[in-house]
């Protein structure tokens, strides 16, 4: 198509970024009735959305989080009849492990300050693990479970999200890159993909994940959002052994089987290739395939088959952006989900539906203010970053 | 002061390209790391069997004795003045390292390259046909290996069905070799074959070796049928014979206890991939390449590319596009070159671009492959992926582009990674999506290259210091 006049689209809601959250905020709209358009610049579900861990977990997360994950949980529980798919989710439970007494004190610590939250956490004792676990390396000392977490293949949610806002009557443009985004100082946002897409519309949503600091900049909210690349890595099948998802306390290496038998395992970093590819770090498959064996003994002698990474947008307290801009109306932000997006995912979009057509929501997101960069001048050279593109690390 | 850094090339692949890469820049006193997954030099063509194999080359190569005896005989000769390192698989580059897979201690080490001749070769062309799962089923190449490395047929009654030159010298190989052919069937017609006579003339050694088999196979009473169509493998629970349409679209069923398999080869890409170069679409190869000027060189500065892996051409291309490469990359670090020779070998390689669309002619890709497919051939067999499958897929997801059409099936997410079912899954997708095949893109690298142990033993050193 070479022509000159752009299509030109009036819709209530415009969303720039199509995924997770993105899909899920348009569906929830239109299941309020309101009128979406949605512009991604790739496929929906093709990024960060696409081609993370698959953890749908809510042990672990800062208390803050706790409400949006609990609400999320809840929309999981109803996936297929959502989306109409159940996406490989199950709540095969998600057993966090502690390697010494400290981190099992921290396990202890966190399953007694999420109490209020009733995660059904339950803590596992050394003894109980290697009955339990026959499979689990000797460094395992005890850990805790989150029983009614679990995981699911973020390949199939993410772009099913999309496809049942679709369904449900939300325009979807892939392959649609925002260009250009304007306000005209009252009320109406004008979005411009390239020459063949305008679109106003008096609300926008920033879900545009790591390219999201554009936007914001552009509208006076500078973020010191950066771009972060997690290594991922998958083995060939091996018999089913393995129903928890696997986090280590500390960090370092999760791992989880998926029913058809392979492993997938996450860890360390991976690097920027372009803007549209990245791939796990040499070091990074390195660490992570003394770790699984470390972690797994039976994965001794299974082969590894593939390694991958995408594009995450982190800010520096590891928390997302949520909130109404406080520069102009009509544009609401929710971006930088620190790799910990996916669970979240669903229950974020309904806040941001509730936050277009009502102003508001019921739950709690005041931890995710913009509000909380407004740091006074700092005596020293700062060495916060603000840039928002991607760095190569 | 500024000096010029050393010189350190790295070629990846001991076949025709890079074994001659390898030897010319040996002949201007440079000292290159010759790196190849096979455990002795040669390359698939020319694939040497083990140390205590009886077989002569002659037997082994028949009419390509002399070629193969010659490229063994350079690389033998070479060791003095080369790193050669067997057994050794590249898995992954980055920021200037290979890593490398070392088969028989399985330990993994990083190879330092400040240049890079990848010379990656190729692997089948597989076109999928119901029943290919079958035990029995192999592809051509594969048959091929089986002869000149474990001195063994495929099985005692073997039909050879596909398209391609190496239909042809596979038949006539099993034939001299004492197997029973039962057939050999073309997909391309005898029209193309008499079509493309003009442009194949071009290289009549060649032609005349072609035309030779062909002679031979019919002399020798085995039944060659052109202009069909492979309709199934039968079998219960091993092959026990084909059945095939011809011309007419009437089916005929041959008994045989194996088949050979397969349409002309594709390039293996992976690695120029990881590095990063820029790949374009390649019609006459009907598939996405690596991009390369006349010389070899690819997108990305240092990194040269050279026979099959960058484009099918033959061993005999491939020998001279090595050469080629690696004057290119002498050249281009300043080193004085014979400016004559590489003009020469340019115009050789320009000469067969001619006889390789001949070839093409000859025997063209089955374009109508997708239409006949049956929803239930299994595409991919990692994952038991079915063509049904992925036309499901884009039906109900609107799916129109590999990589996503991989992350809604895991088509090409098993252990070959799509190196095998790839180019069915594309063709599969185009024909669904209405799409012209280049239009559907391709699945995109990650390494490994191919399946690495987990349990991996890092070696410490890299190469640097061993190759001092």
């Amino acid at each position: 198509m070479s022509s000159s006049t752009p299509r030109t689209i009036k819709t209530d809601v415009a969303i720039v970024g199509g995924g997770i959250v993105g899909a899920s905020a348009a569906l929830a709209l239109r299941r309020q009735g309101v009128d979406v358009v949605l512009l991604e610049r790739d496929l929906c579900g093709s990024r960060s959305s696409g081609v993370n861990y698959g953890g749908v977990r809510r042990q672990g997360r800062p208390l803050s989080q706790l409400p949006l994950a609990q609400r999320a949980h809840e929309i999981w529980a109803r996936l297929p009849a959502l989306i109409g798919t159940d996406g490989e989710y199950q709540r095969t439970g998600h057993f966090k492990i502690a390697r010494s007494e400290a981190d099992m004190a921290a396990l202890e610590h966190y399953a007694h300050l999420s109490r209020d939250f009733d995660l059904g956490i339950e803590l596992i004792s050394g003894e109980r693990l290697r009955a339990q676990c026959p499979w689990l390396g000797g460094k395992a000392v005890g850990g805790s479970l989150c029983v009614d977490d679990g995981q699911a293949n973020p390949r199939l949610v993410s772009p099913a999200f999309a496809l049942a806002a679709q369904r449900a009557g939300a325009q979807i443009f892939e392959r649609s890159p925002l260009t250009r985004i304007e306000h005209d100082g009252r009320q109406l946002f004008t979005l411009h993909s390239g020459t063949a897409l305008e679109v106003s519309a008096p609300v926008v949503l920033n879900c545009a994940g790591a390219w999201a600091g554009a936007m914001a900049e552009q509208f006076g909210e500078p973020v010191p959002l950066r771009s972060g690349h997690p290594a991922m890595m998958v083995t060939e099948p091996l018999p089913y052994f393995m129903q928890w998802s696997l986090g280590v306390e500390g960090g370092g290496i999760y791992c989880r089987q998926v029913a058809r038998g392979n492993l997938v395992l996450g860890g360390g970093s991976g690097f920027w290739l372009d803007g549209d590819r990245a791939r796990s770090e040499r070091s990074a498959i390195a660490s992570l395939t003394v770790q699984a064996v470390e972690l797994l003994p039976a994965l001794k002698h299974a082969h590894f088959i593939r390694t991958w990474s995408g594009t995450e947008g982190y800010l520096p307290d590891r928390q997302p952006v949520l909130c109404k801009s406080r520069t102009t109306p009509g544009l609401i932000h929710g971006f930088g989900f620190a790799g910990a997006g996916f669970q979240i995912g669903p229950a974020v979009g309904e806040v941001l539906a509730e936050l277009a057509r009502d102003g508001h929501t019921s739950t709690p997101i005041d931890a995710f203010s913009l509000a909380r960069f407004d740091t006074p001048p700092a005596p020293a050279a700062g060495a916060t970053p603000t840039t928002t593109t991607a760095q190569a690390h | 002061m500024t000096t010029k850094p050393a010189l350190q090339p790295v070629i990846v692949g001991a076949g025709p390209a890079g074994i001659r890469a390898a030897q010319t820049l040996a002949a201007h006193g440079v000292r290159p790391v010759l790196i190849d997954e096979a455990a002795r030099g040669g390359g698939q063509i020319y694939r040497r069997p083990p140390a205590h194999f009886k077989r002569t080359p002659a037997t082994l190569y028949g009419t390509e004795a002399a070629r193969a005896t010659a490229l063994h005989g350079t690389l033998d000769g070479l060791h003095a003045q080369i790193d050669y390192q067997p057994d050794s698989l590249v898995w992954n580059a980055q920021g200037g390292l290979l890593d490398v897979l070392h088969g028989p201690t399985q330990t993994t080490r990083t190879v330092p390259y400040g240049q890079l001749i990848v010379a990656s070769g190729a692997t089948d062309r597989v076109l999928p046909v119901p029943g290919w799962t079958l035990p029995g089923v192999y592809t051509l190449g594969g048959a091929q290996v089986a002869l000149k490395f474990q001195g063994c047929a495929i099985g005692s009654r073997v039909v050879l069905m596909g398209t391609g030159p190496l239909l042809y010298l596979v038949a006539y190989q099993y034939a001299k070799a004492g197997a029973m052919v039962a057939a050999v069937l073309d997909t391309a017609r005898f029209a193309d074959q008499l079509a493309a006579v003009p442009a194949m003339l071009t290289q009549p050694a060649v032609f005349a070796k072609g035309v030779y088999y062909v002679g031979w196979l019919r002399a020798h009473g085995v039944p060659i049928h052109s202009g069909i169509r492979p309709v199934r493998v039968l079998g219960d629970g091993r092959v026990a014979g084909v059945v095939w349409a011809d011309g007419a679209g009437r089916e005929h069923t041959l008994s045989c206890d194996a088949v050979g398999f397969g349409y002309a080869l594709r390039s293996e890409t992976q690695l120029a991939d990881l590095l990063g170069c820029r790949f374009a679409w390649a019609p006459m190869h009907r598939a996405h390449l690596p991009e390369r000027d006349a010389a070899g060189r690819s997108s990305v500065r240092g990194v040269y590319l050279a026979g099959d892996g960058a484009g099918i051409l033959g061993a005999d291309a491939a020998e001279w596009a090595g050469e080629l490469a690696a004057l290119a990359l002498l050249q281009d670090h300043g080193t004085a070159v014979d400016a004559a020779r590489m003009q020469a070998l340019q115009g050789q390689l320009h000469r067969l671009m001619r006889f390789r669309q001949g070839l093409e002619r000859a025997f063209p890709f089955p374009t109508d492959w997708a239409a006949h497919a049956p929803d239930a051939l299994v595409v991919c067999r990692c994952e038991n992926i079915t063509a049904g499958d992925l036309r499901a897929c884009v039906r109900e997801t609107g799916a129109d582009e590999m990589n996503r059409l991989k992350a809604l099936t895991r088509v090409g997410m098993g252990r070959c990674q799509g190196r095998s079912c790839g180019v069915a899954a594309a063709e599969i997708l185009a024909q669904a999506t209405g799409q012209p095949v280049e239009r559907v893109g391709r699945l995109r690298g990650q390494a490994p290259i191919k399946p690495v142990p987990i349990h991996l033993q890092a070696r410490q050193a890299t190469d640097a210091g061993a190759s001092a």
